[in-house]
């Protein structure tokens, strides 16, 4: 997931009867299952909003890596160190897929990298919270990637290739992630008194948070009834927000933690769990960039570009020099 | 000496896991995605490299401490890690250099240590050497490209080698734990591997356009724990914290 607000084209779904042949016949397709492919032609919002949601998505894996960077010099074990390293590693390798995703459309992986680091294009709000202790690691892995995996796995049947494609591969991953994180809360949980204590405080700071992750209702969006039409959104965030909080609270209940929700219970008539929304002023708060991180982040994220400019310079220069000699090889 | 087998197995595992260590500190901070990437996947072959060979050092010691003990409840004076995989990170050429001087030492041990006589070490070996045959690759590619790049990334690579090759002779120091390994045919000799190594560095280095600095001046006392830098004491202060705080606790 961690794509958020996306904006398409506010115009309402157009009916197939009011599309010019070209667009009637491209949404014929996508109502048909049909994957679209980078060389096939495209409305322009369509082409705008992937590379929205496509570039958010992977801006997101990308600043995801620092929360939980934040602990892997403090990991307590080996083990732990390992495991959090290769999940670090990879969502470093999930920007790079969505990055490359997003370039099929006809965007530079740079050009994005400019627009998240002067802050014009933005990540999941999830990652402007801190991690705070180790039990974090587990709550990030539990909730944040479970939260994630609701709305990625759907994803798998968008309609655009590449996007899928990447997606199938992510998911994969993200599944492993969340599983790691439930085992970390397992072990905290089940700890000694300090243990369990971090497990619940880790549990207090991130439910508002994760479920915030899905965005506002979006049940009267024209917004969202568009790229639903495109199938790039697949389901209302209220209903993934519902699927997780389902499956979330008897994992709770299991670690014998208390979901911080005076109002949560099951609802025998719906089939549901009842629950409290977040604080959605602080939602926006935290988009506007006044959650707890998003300063050290963006800074954490400049400081990255701006000191690696030399090394990325020099490599360049060096294959540019490799590429001449060849050249010269080649003409004698 | 007790256990010298103990000791030359700490040697290389407390190698790997605090170079694994300082390398897990980019996580997220790299010039460019495939550069974080690759730091992170060199950090975690390290560290997986750490787990085996503290824990066959705790099996061969026999006192009931498994590579976890070993790794979070010793103090500076035991680490038996070489002075210059403690060196801080510096910039990323910094940390580049630093992993191809010891990339260009370690895959070279490591091909020796594949004809060890005892058939534990020799499968680590062999199992590491995959991984550190890639470090190299990459780690010299590195050096080259900003070696050989533009003016302020040759400058800064040369500022790097000089920083560093104080650093360099230790790895090539002798002495009885090494002897006792090598009577038994269990690893080899360190000095005898100085010519390779400085074969493969000056190709690199001529390759990077770089100069190898002539004073061969070796720090030591991290092999054997008799001086280490400051920089160790506050990587452990660190890396040692969750369990040092908590040692009732299970992780």
């Amino acid at each position: 997931m961690y794509a958020q607000m996306i904006k398409s084209t506010g115009e309402g779904v157009k009916s197939l009867d009011e599309m010019d042949p070209q667009e009637r016949a491209f949404q014929e397709r996508i109502n048909a299952n049909d994957k679209i492919e980078p060389k096939d032609w495209m409305p322009d919002g369509y082409r705008k909003n992937l590379i929205r949601q496509i570039g958010q998505h992977a801006h997101s894996e990308i600043v995801g890596q620092l929360p939980e960077g934040n602990w892997i010099t403090r990991a307590p074990t080996l083990e732990r160190k390992a495991i959090l390293l290769a999940k670090v590693q990879d969502e470093a390798g999930h920007g790079l897929y969505l990055y490359c995703a997003a370039e099929t459309l006809g965007v530079s992986r740079d050009q994005m990298t400019r627009d998240l680091l002067s802050g014009k294009m933005k990540y999941s709000s999830i990652f402007n919270y801190p991690t705070l202790t180790w039990a974090d690691m587990g709550a990030v892995g539990w909730l944040v990637d479970g939260a994630a995996i609701m709305n990625q796995v759907p994803l798998q049947r968008t309609s655009y290739g590449p996007y899928a494609r990447a997606m199938v591969r992510i998911c994969k991953e993200e599944s492993f992630h969340q599983r790691q994180g439930y085992d970390i809360m397992m072990k905290m949980a089940n700890g000694t008194e300090a243990q369990r204590k971090m497990a619940q405080d880790a549990l207090n700071r991130f439910w508002g948070p994760s479920l915030m992750m899905f965005g506002p209702s979006d049940e009267n969006s024209v917004h969202s009834a568009q790229s639903m039409a495109w199938k790039i959104k697949m389901n209302s965030n209220d209903e993934l927000r519902q699927k997780f909080v389902d499956q979330t609270v008897p994992q709770a209940e299991y670690l014998g933690l208390t979901v911080p929700d005076d109002t949560l219970r099951w609802n025998e008539e719906r089939g549901h769990y009842d629950f409290a929304q977040p604080d959605w002023d602080e939602f926006f708060d935290v988009l506007k960039g006044n959650g707890p991180c998003n300063t050290e982040r963006l800074e954490a994220r400049n400081k990255a570009w701006d000191e690696g400019r030399w090394v990325r310079e020099g490599l360049l220069a060096h294959a540019a020099k490799k590429r001449a000699a060849a050249a010269q090889v080649a003409a004698e | 000496m007790t256990q010298p087998q103990f000791e030359f197995l700490t040697r290389l595992g407390d190698n790997t896991l605090v170079l694994g260590h300082r390398v897990s500190e980019w996580c997220g901070h790299a010039p460019v995605l495939e550069e974080d990437i690759a730091l992170a996947n060199t950090a975690l072959d390290l560290i997986g490299q750490t787990q085996l060979w503290l824990g066959l050092a705790g099996e061969v010691e026999g006192k009931g401490r498994d590579a976890d003990t070993l790794a979070f409840h010793r103090d500076v004076w035991d680490f038996r890690s070489l002075l210059l995989v403690e060196q801080p990170n510096g910039d990323f050429g910094q940390t580049m250099m630093r992993q191809f001087l010891f990339d260009a030492w370690h895959s070279n041990y490591l091909a020796q240590l594949m004809d060890s006589s005892d058939s534990r070490i020799a499968a680590i070996a062999e199992k590491s050497t995959k991984e550190v045959t890639y470090h190299l690759e990459r780690s010299s590619d590195t050096v080259i490209g900003l070696g050989d790049g533009t003016e302020e990334s040759h400058v800064r690579m040369q500022k790097a080698l000089d920083r560093l090759w104080p650093f360099v002779g230790e790895m090539f120091v002798s002495d009885e734990v090494d002897a006792a390994m090598v009577a038994e045919g269990i690893a080899p000799d360190p000095a005898s591997l100085r010519g390779e190594f400085d074969t493969l560095v000056n190709n690199v280095l001529t390759a990077a356009t770089l100069t190898r600095p002539q004073d061969d001046f070796a720090h030591k006392g991290g092999k054997t724990g008799g001086r280490h830098t400051e920089h160790l004491g506050h990587m452990l202060t660190q890396m040692q914290w969750l369990q040092r705080a908590y040692p009732d606790a299970s992780w």
